[in-house]
Formats: structure tokens, C-alpha cells, sequence
């Protein structure tokens, strides 16, 4: 079975502001980004699991204008903060690149 | 039909560009030259430090070329967030600078300053009229959070660069201020619509980033009445799926972005590809909000920070690391103890790259796979003599903490420098995600006028 890191163009990772991390998945065609969107794999309840937040505090959004998937969900330590790996949030995408996509 | 070229030079003034770019730009002639001047990503450190995050000879190289355009092109030239933050001392050290490269190459203006960073005494009276809120899952504000600040600013929508302007500023440079604001201003001095004006707003605040492939480049964006077209200078195109990730930079939803003063919604947004290099975007629509609100930003001081970096290639030590760590913790905090330095002074944070340097509780892989492990050990205290006296227990006791069936008894770890205990200076966080509601958008914003 193909994982994202098979198939898609780009997948990210950034802070949307200090307090928010954002991940971004893009593919390569619209017939791809619909096949993925069918599967339903990507979804809040995903992002929820693979980053240990609550399912209510993931914003998720298919993009078809870009062929793209956005979550958005709570950092986990606010940038900058003592203890802070990452203040960018720019390396926190590697979990996703693993997920199974049954096409 | 209307139309309204802004250039943007690059993605943060001091990142750079290539001169030949902006000359190309010029050449196809130009309304304003702007560029974004900072961000908060870098971290709290700049807002709360007063200081920028590029080098004053980036940033002045960046400046020199784009005002040197903007006068012999007898254009607005406009600089959002100045110095990185965008508070009174980055404010001044971009407008300093301004002055001196106009003293040194005979060039006269006049040059308007929007100040950005906030009065406490203001924001506290707002607190208690109940005219702010906190964004996301910040707690309401309370006047302890705006004592503790050591900066706050507001973020600046294009209100008051569009009265600077209109009052005959050729420069104009801002504090602290939504990204794309100055764009947005100038496009809706030229009676073009608020949607297209933020729209290329959003795309110009980060250079050439909407292109492919992406790089510190200049971007030449025509804005119309239906319509934004992008294209970036340089060996680069923006097709349309390039412009539509744009979209996705840096915030939290792709169709709705909140600005001072509305809403931007991108959902509805068409892209086409009209040359080579260029795509036109429609169907961006503005909703305006009921009430108009600023948001505010502050960083507070929380200590003083010394690290040491040192590295093991023991794989005793390496298969009980937590426990290994257990034991350093301990012996740090009994020998801080003699020192007299009680365990609230501080605070120890070991990173261990090679395990979960990089995602720390989120790393969904626990166990340590390398042969070799890598440690940023970090101390911020309420001191930089309590920082410097607590790493120097750290490096010795990662150094000969013994532990159970150790074989390494000369020292556990490689340490790869001397002196190996670096002093890292102010440690700030950020403390303020609030909006609160002015009088109206340019109460929070003075600005202040001169020849230059």
C-alpha cells in the first residue's frame, strides 16, 4: 500500500503564528488529491492521533484549488518557550510521511 | 481598467535579492516598491530583545537598493514590520538607517514613521474597559500579563498607510504590522478593491515564494479591478497550483485569512495562467468585520540561557539513557543545592538528538536506533550567573555521572569545543495573543513626519 511519502508532491510542516503548528500535504494532479480525498484517511481524527491533541482542536481543510490537505492544531510547546525543539516548526511533519493510503 | 504593479523585493527585508530583478521590475515599470520587514517566527527573542534577526549589513544592502529605486522612480517606497518585530527600537534602527543612506547618496524626501509598539498604562485601561479578548486558547488578558511585557505592539492594518501616504510620504515605514497592510494600502489608495488588495497583499509580503521554484527573489504583481496577476522576477514562474499553495504559507486555514478590519476568503478563487511566467487569480471576495480590532503581541522576560553541546558514543550508556539522564538531574540539582541555588532558580532541558531532539513527546518512534547520540543541554535561570554556574554542573555531571556497568570511567561524552559552556544571553517568551477593540485603526498607530 502506498504512504504519503510515496505519493505526494509536498508534505510540510510551519507555525501558523506561535501558538499554532500547520501541516500541508500537496499532490500532483487533481485525479490523485480526489483518489486520496476518497479514501478518507486523512482526516481530523488522524492528525488528532499522529500529533496527541484532542480531535476538536485540529482545523482541518481539503484544498482542491491546490490539490492539498491543511491541519492545523496546537504546538506543542509555544515557540520559543523553554524546551522548545522547534521554533520554526518547520520538522514536525515526519509522522504523516509514514500513512497508509489505500489506493 | 484600473490597474495598480507593485514590486515586493523579497521575503523579509535582509533576506535579500538580486539586484537585477528589482532593475527588471523597474523596467517594466512600477506604482510602489515595498517589501515586509519581519515576522514573529523567529521566536520571541527579537520582539522581546529589541533587536533584528538579520545582519545590519543585509538589511542595509536590502534598503540601499530599494530606496535608490523608489526616488529615481519617484514611487512610494514602503516597508511593513521594520527591523523584525516592528517595535520603537526596530522602527528606529531601520528609519537610522534610511537617513544615512539618504545623507550618503544626496536623496530627499519625505519619510513617514508608524509607530506600532503600545503604552502599557493604554493597553491596561482597554483590559479594564473589557475591550480585549484572547485568540485561540490564550487566557483573557489580565493587567499582570501586560505589567510582566517587556514589548508590546499591535499589529497595523492599512489604515494608517494609507494616511501617511495621502499626507505625501514618498517613505513610509512601519512598525509592527499585518503582513500584507502596506500592500493592501497602497492598492486601495489607487481605488482598487479591498478583496484584490489583500489578496496581493498576501502573495507580495513573502517575495517570490508564490513562484516556482521558490527562492529569495523579487515578485511583480499588477492589481485590477477583477483580478491579481503574479510573476516573479528572475528564472522563475508562478503557475497557477504555485499561487494556490500560497495559500497554505504560515497560517491556519487556506480560504480564510482574518486581517484588521475583515476576513479574506480565498475559497471561491479562480487561477489561470496568462503567460510564461504569470497567473492571474480572481474570485478573492473581502468580508468586513462588525467590529474593527487589533491584534496585539508582547514578549515577556523569563530568564537568562547557557547551553553546552556534547555527544556519546557508548552504548552502555546509550541502551539506559533515561536512566543515565535521571542521574545527571540529580546530581545537578543536590550540587546546585551547595551552591546555594534552590531547584525555582532554574530550569534543566536536555534535548537528545538521535532520539527526539527534533519532536520531543510527540516522537512516535521511543526507542534510540543510532549508534551515537548528540545533547543540547540547556539552562535558562533568573541569572546569567545562576545559567553559567548550573551548565557548568550539567557538562561535568554528563561528563562522570557514573552509572550501572559503566566502562567509560575517564568521561561519558565527546565535548567538542573549549570553553564548552556557551552563554546565550535573554530568554523571552511570547505572552500576548489578544485582540482589542480601538477607537478606530489609527489610535494605536501614530505617525510622525520629516524631510530627509
Amino acid at each position: 500500500m502506498p504512504r504519503i511519502r510515496d505519493i505526494a508532491k509536498v508534505c510540510k510542516s510551519k507555525n501558523a503564528g506561535p501558538f499554532d503548528l500547520t501541516i500541508d500535504v500537496v499532490f500532483e494532479d487533481d485525479a490523485t488529491f480526489e483518489k486520496v480525498r476518497a479514501t478518507g484517511v486523512l482526516c481530523p481524527a488522524l492528525f488528532a492521533r499522529l500529533y496527541g491533541v484532542r480531535e476538536e482542536d485540529v482545523l482541518f481543510t481539503p484544498y482542491p484549488a491546490g490539490r492539498a490537505f491543511k491541519a492545523t492544531l496546537p504546538r506543542l510547546i509555544v515557540a520559543g518557550d523553554i524546551g522548545d525543539t522547534d521554533v520554526y516548526g518547520a520538522q514536525q511533519h515526519a509522522p504523516l510521511l509514514e500513512i497508509e493510503i489505500p489506493l | 481598467m484600473r490597474e495598480f504593479r507593485m514590486v515586493s523585493v523579497s521575503g523579509i527585508l535582509g533576506y535579500g535579492y538580486p539586484e537585477a530583478s528589482l532593475n527588471a521590475a523597474l523596467e517594466r515599470g512600477v506604482d510602489m516598491i515595498g517589501c515586509d520587514g519581519g515576522s514573529s517566527d523567529p521566536g520571541p527573542y527579537y520582539l522581546g530583545s529589541g533587536k533584528p534577526f538579520v545582519s545590519l549589513r543585509a538589511l542595509r544592502r536590502d534598503l540601499r537598493l530599494m530606496l535608490l529605486a523608489a526616488i529615481k522612480a519617484r514611487v512610494p517606497m514602503v516597508v511593513g514590520t521594520c527591523g523584525g518585530a516592528g517595535g520603537e527600537p526596530h522602527l528606529k534602527l531601520v528609519a537610522d538607517m534610511v537617513r544615512e543612506i539618504a545623507r550618503e547618496e544626496g536623496l530627499h524626501f519625505t519619510m513617514a514613521l508608524i509607530h506600532a509598539e503600545q503604552d502599557k498604562a493604554k493597553i491596561r485601561q482597554r483590559v479594564r474597559e473589557g475591550r480585549t479578548r484572547p485568540l485561540g486558547r490564550m487566557a483573557p488578558l489580565d493587567e499582570g500579563t501586560v505589567d510582566r511585557a517587556e514589548r508590546i505592539v499591535g499589529m497595523c492594518g492599512p489604515e494608517p498607510y494609507m494616511r501617511a501616504l495621502d499626507a505625501g510620504a514618498q517613505v513610509v515605514l512601519g512598525g509592527r504590522s499585518s503582513d500584507p497592510a502596506p500592500f493592501a494600502a497602497t492598492a486601495m489608495r489607487a481605488q482598487l478593491p479591498p478583496a484584490q488588495g489583500w489578496y496581493a497583499g498576501k502573495m507580495l509580503e513573502c517575495g517570490a515564494a508564490p513562484a516556482t521554484p521558490k527562492g529569495p527573489d523579487c515578485l511583480y504583481v499588477t492589481v485590477r479591478e477583477d483580478g491579481v496577476i503574479c510573476e516573479p522576477m528572475g528564472d522563475r514562474a508562478c503557475t497557477p497550483l504555485s499561487v494556490a499553495n500560497h495559500s497554505l504559507h504560515e497560517n491556519s486555514s487556506p480560504i480564510r485569512h482574518v486581517e484588521p478590519g475583515g476576513i479574506l476568503d480565498t475559497s471561491e478563487c479562480r487561477f489561470e495562467q496568462v503567460s510564461d511566467k504569470a497567473t492571474l487569480v480572481t474570485g478573492m471576495r473581502w468580508q468586513p468585520a462588525d467590529t474593527y480590532t487589533v491584534k496585539l503581541e508582547a514578549a515577556e522576560k523569563v530568564g537568562h540561557r547557557a547551553v553546552t553541546i556534547c555527544g556519546t558514543r557508548d552504548p552502555l550508556l546509550i541502551s539506559q539513557l533515561d536512566g543515565f539522564l535521571g542521574i545527571v538531574r540529580t546530581l545537578v540539582h543536590s550540587k546546585a543545592e551547595d551552591l546555594g541555588i534552590a531547584p525555582d532558580q532554574y530550569r534543566l532541558t536536555i534535548h537528545t538528538y538521535g532520539r527526539d531532539g527534533v519532536m520531543g513527546a510527540r516522537e512516535p518512534v521511543r526507542q534510540a536506533g543510532g549508534h551515537e547520540l548528540g545533547f543540547l543541554v540547556d539552562v535558562v535561570a533568573d541569572s546569567p550567573d545562576t545559567a553559567s554556574a548550573v551548565i557548568a554542573l550539567a557538562r561535568t555531571s554528563m561528563l562522570h555521572a557514573d552509572f550501572p556497568g559503566r566502562l567509560c570511567r575517564e568521561g561519558n561524552m565527546a565535548i567538542p569545543f573549549s570553553p564548552s559552556d556557551l552563554t546565550a544571553g535573554e530568554v523571552y517568551r511570547f505572552s500576548m495573543a489578544h485582540l482589542v477593540v480601538p477607537d478606530d485603526p489609527y489610535e494605536m498607530f501614530p505617525i510622525e513626519y520629516e524631510k530627509v
